[in-house]
């Protein structure tokens, strides 16, 4: 359908003809009133106005006013993400002007899922605000600000950013999915939240907001007991966040996504989670999954993994110690989900192979530069057999021995995952 | 009827194994080798001095060879659709011969030559001698689309019969047979220029590290096997810090511009293997370099868009920032990053560095840190590096910004961990920026959080000698994985939360190939099968060819805006991840 619809359509003509079918009542003039496009029902526009991309549509829509008409219809506006980058810093087109004003003076009480994307540029995040402001009346649940390049919201000063953010936390009043990540949200923003939504708080993900204090969102997890996905950086974790949202009023967690990142080595201090405070939130959501993504250095990983922890996804962003990694084996029975950007030169056998004693439910691995002998690869693949729908190994990290060579680790590992495989390569040009 | 041949040098500029050149001795009266450029573009062109000087150095060791057989080379000034009816009518031409160059531009460019000399009632042949394989060929068989992958790329040519083997060097006795009478005034009409009369300003011009031509070539490539290192590092190649330098046993320039012939590279390789190890079939691996090569060159002959994001069908669509002042200071080696900028400052001195280094400079602008479009990146390089040719730098960078090739984008190269696993002498660093070579090993990947007194004892203090980093990698890093996620999660409708399964996989390898009709044919080393089309070279006949020349009709030509890549050419399989 979405290849054939017709774009090409000769301008108002069919105006005239629409408006005299409608002053004659005759059925005879209204069956041939209804052979001209102009004069197609409603509902049928509608339809094909959905296959339509917008551009097509806004296109569209200038062909005569019932197609117009169509095209303001509420239900091809409840969902809107608006782009706003700038020319100079952006390959990507960007929202039309016109089309913002339009939208804002006549759809913005239809809008419910809406999303900004914006490039590194201060303008296109101000711009993003600035809309952000104007959108009262209006019941939106799902509420997107998505920095495609540089975190450009923490550009905006924070009062204007606040401002905006707050304008549709207070009219929205059925919040249900909130992503604001990278950006200057506060503590007060987010009570202003909790006061309006918590009702119908689902989903709240703000990695990297630096103005978030833990007590912030202690806030926000003692009163939204519907929340059940929640991304945030590791200093605002604690004992009482976690019991918070283990308490019984509160719904079973689903997602719980934690970012841990150093700005200088050495100099973040980073507390420990108390055993009792992860157990608690397994007893209340056995199936939780826990993402932690970890940017730090290597000697800063010393506060983690000491005791049992129940983290489902594991990424490292850079090199994690051998000695970490054997810590992960013993103390992660959860995990699902590793992934290794890069550890050091001696070879990992050891670690790996706990790691499939241990870690049942691990499906996935990825290993960047790190080695790993081909025998204790293989080993590796053979213990955790078809589980493992995901391995990613970069040929040179495999390290050939008596047992294996490079040719042959393809086949063998071939043969125990149950399919083809082969692993990652890098042109040697 | 008297054979006046003309022979246009372009790449392949040598005199062994180069068929084209000896089509054009065959049965001929007169031959004249050409090379035509045009000064006026020399400065405008994106090549850096080392490039011009590389390939001027190729053009003097081509000249001096043709001396000893008592001919020249003519440099002929200008542009080919100029130059080429002027030269027919004065040599009275009426045999054109060339290489086949297999890039979009070089077809069309070509084309354009057929036709003008099918005018002229001037007759052309071309030869492939610039890849191992019939790129077309190779297509074909992988249900008439280039492959995507390294490894089904692999699979395909294991089943192909070996490359054709490489002609000798022109003879003595093949050049007295169409001697050409060379002028009194030859070196005023057609003598190779010099890098002033580009453009260029010589006065301190550091000694080439990478000497063009031939004869260098050859040289090398009797170096290279010689090194009896090299062959039990078949195995597994680990980086010494030395291979961080140019060696003297290093070919790529010399593939690129033709100086060596990738098939004399190619069965050198397989008979010192078989000499060696005493086994019949080499493993694939042994040819990796030369793979690669012909895998990028493959998945470029049909695309014209190949070297851009937009409307480039395999490219991923990645909303990458624009920043000169940023690009500015990765192309120059004014990061803050040692690691980065010893290597840009290799490259921009020396125009060629290690693979790996190439991984660490491409990921650090592109998705690792920077988030700059590759194509920034693949221009600097075009501009810089001695061996990078359209199709393989195009490949090379999307591959390594994963913009292409189905790559996982979770490992990334830490600027200063990555450089200190290569190099953990530091020795690399203390050579390219010497400013640094009084910082200590602990500190000289990262001199900025050197104490003060460190700084000031070792003569460099960070933000006055040498720059501060110029971003903050773990941000930038977690920034860009983001980023790359949202992307490829777009592109590949995953939901699910494994940062593995984000990315789509492709079907292609699951499958085995289509057969082809040819493999029941011949076995490896058969003799040449005869006819046209089939056959790796193509001939074409003037003034009534009615032979097309291979492949410039089937471009798949995207016409249309590409927000989904990959979907349309590509089986893309569900993602194998169940949900947790």
């Amino acid at each position: 359908l979405k290849q054939t619809i017709l774009l090409n359509v000769n301008p108002p003509v069919c105006l005239n003809y629409h408006n005299s079918a409608k002053k004659s009542g005759t059925k005879f003039e209204r069956i041939i009133a209804t052979q001209d496009w102009g004069n197609l029902p409603h509902h049928v526009v509608l339809q094909i106005f959905q296959h339509l991309s917008l551009v097509d549509r806004a296109r569209a829509s200038s062909v005569c006013r019932c197609w117009n008409d169509v095209f303001h219809t509420p239900d091809l506006w409840r969902k809107f993400e608006f782009e706003l980058n700038q020319p100079a810093t952006s390959y990507l087109r960007s929202t039309h002007p016109d089309l913002i004003q339009q939208i804002i003076k006549k759809h913005a009480q239809h809008l419910q899922y809406v999303s900004f994307k914006v490039d590194s540029c201060t303008e296109s995040a101000e711009a993003a605000c600035d809309i952000l402001s104007q959108l009262v009346n209006c019941t939106i649940k799902t509420l997107g600000l998505i920095s495609t390049a540089r975190p450009s919201f923490m550009d905006v000063s924070q009062a204007h950013f606040v401002s905006a953010l707050t304008v549709v936390f207070v009219n929205s009043k059925s919040l249900s999915s909130i992503r604001i990540d990278d950006t200057p949200v506060d503590d007060p923003s987010l009570k202003v939240l909790v006061a309006n939504n918590s009702d119908t708080l689902k989903l709240l993900k703000m990695s990297s907001c630096p103005h978030v204090s833990p007590a912030g969102i202690l806030c926000v997890a003692d009163q939204c007991h519907g929340l059940r996905e929640l991304a945030l950086n590791y200093h605002l974790l604690s004992d009482e966040l976690l019991l918070a949202l283990s308490s019984e009023k509160h719904v079973h967690l689903e997602h719980l996504r934690i970012d841990v990142v150093s700005e200088n080595p050495g100099q973040t201090h980073f507390h420990t989670i108390k055993r009792s405070s992860w157990e608690a939130l397994i007893r209340h959501s056995p199936k939780v999954n826990i993402v932690m993504y970890f940017y730090l250095y290597e000697e800063e990983f010393e506060p983690f993994f000491c005791e049992e922890t129940p983290v489902t996804h594991l990424y490292f962003g850079r090199a994690v110690s051998k000695m970490m990694l054997g810590r992960i084996g013993l103390n992660c029975p959860r995990l699902v989900e590793l992934v290794v950007c890069a550890n050091g030169i001696e070879p990992l056998d050891e670690e790996l192979i706990r790691i499939a004693e241990r870690c049942k439910s691990l499906t996935a691995i990825g290993l960047g530069e790190c080695e790993v002998t081909c025998s204790g690869f293989v080993e590796f693949v053979k213990m955790c057999g078809g589980r493992l729908t995901q391995l990613s190994i970069m040929e040179e990290v495999l390290i050939p021995d008596s047992s294996y060579n490079i040719e042959q680790i393809h086949s063998e590992v071939s043969k125990h995952l149950g399919r083809m495989w082969f692993p990652d390569m890098m042109p040697t040009w | 009827m008297v054979v006046n041949s003309v022979h246009w040098f372009r790449k392949c500029l040598r005199l062994h194994d180069n068929p084209a050149l000896q089509e054009a001795l065959n049965g001929a009266d007169a031959v004249r080798c050409v090379y035509i450029l045009d000064p006026f573009f020399a400065g405008a062109a994106n090549v850096g001095i080392n490039r011009w000087r590389f390939l001027l150095e190729a053009l003097e060791d081509l000249d001096s060879s043709l001396k000893k057989l008592n001919s020249r080379l003519f440099v002929v000034r200008g542009q080919p659709t100029d130059v080429f009816p002027r030269l027919f009518k004065e040599w009275n031409v009426t045999r054109l011969t060339f290489e086949y160059d297999p890039e979009p531009y070089g077809k069309e460019r070509d084309g354009a030559i057929i036709k003008l000399a099918q005018e002229f009632g001037v007759e052309t042949i071309v030869r492939n001698s610039h890849t191992l394989y019939n790129l077309d060929r190779i297509i074909e068989m992988n249900n008439n689309s280039p492959p995507l992958t390294f490894k089904r790329f692999q699979t395909i040519v294991s089943r192909l019969e070996l490359p054709r083997r490489p002609l000798p060097p022109i003879t003595q006795q093949q050049m007295d047979k169409c001697h050409t009478k060379i002028e009194d005034n030859h070196d005023q009409l057609y003598s190779i220029p010099s890098l002033e009369e580009l453009g260029f300003r010589t006065d301190g011009l550091p000694l080439a590290v990478w000497h063009g031509g031939e004869s260098q070539a050859l040289d090398r490539l009797g170096k290279h096997l010689d090194k009896k290192v090299w062959v039990t590092s078949l195995e597994h190649s680990r980086v010494k810090t030395c291979s961080l330098y140019a060696s003297p046993t290093g070919l790529s320039p010399y593939l690129r511009f033709g100086c060596l012939s990738c098939r004399v590279l190619y069965y050198n390789l397989r008979e010192l293997y078989m000499k060696v190890r005493k086994r019949c079939t080499p493993p694939l691996s042994l040819f990796g370099q030369l793979l690669w090569r012909e895998f990028f060159y493959t998945a470029a002959t049909n695309n014209p868009n190949f070297d851009r994001m937009d409307g480039n069908p395999i490219c991923v669509q990645i909303p990458w920032d624009q920043n000169p002042e940023a690009l500015a200071k990765w192309a120059e080696g004014r990061t803050g990053f040692p690691w980065i900028d010893a290597i840009m400052t290799q490259l921009r001195q020396e125009g060629w560095i290690h693979h790996l280094a190439r991984h660490a400079v491409a990921c650090f602008l592109t998705r690792g840190d920077l988030w700059i479009s590759w194509e920034s990146g693949m221009k600097v390089f075009e501009e810089l590096l001695l061996d990078a040719d359209w199709s393989v730098n195009a490949g090379s960078w999307m591959w390594l910004s994963c913009s292409a090739f189905f790559q996982q984008f979770f490992h990334c190269y830490c600027p200063v961990g990555f450089g200190r696993r290569t190099d953990p002498t530091g020795d690399y660093i203390r050579h390219y920026i010497p400013i640094l070579k009084d910082y200590p090993n602990r500190y000289i990947y990262e001199p900025w959080n050197a104490p003060e007194s460190l700084q000031k004892a070792a003569n460099c203090v960070v933000g006055v000698d040498y720059p501060k980093p110029m971003i903050n990698h773990a941000e930038s890093s977690r920034l860009n994985i983001e980023r790359m996620k949202q992307v490829y999660q777009q592109l590949s409708h995953y939901r699910g939360l494994s940062l593995l399964a984000s990315v789509p996989t492709i079907q292609e390898e699951a499958e085995p190939p289509m057969t082809d009709e040819s493999q029941t044919s011949s076995g490896p080393d058969s003799p040449q099968r005869v006819p046209a089309n089939t056959e790796e070279d193509v001939c074409y006949e003037a003034p009534d060819s009615s032979t097309v020349c291979p492949s410039s009709t089937s471009a798949p030509h995207p016409d249309q805006e590409y927000q989904a890549p990959c979907i349309s050419s590509v089986i893309l399989i569900g993602n194998k991840e169940k949900r947790p």
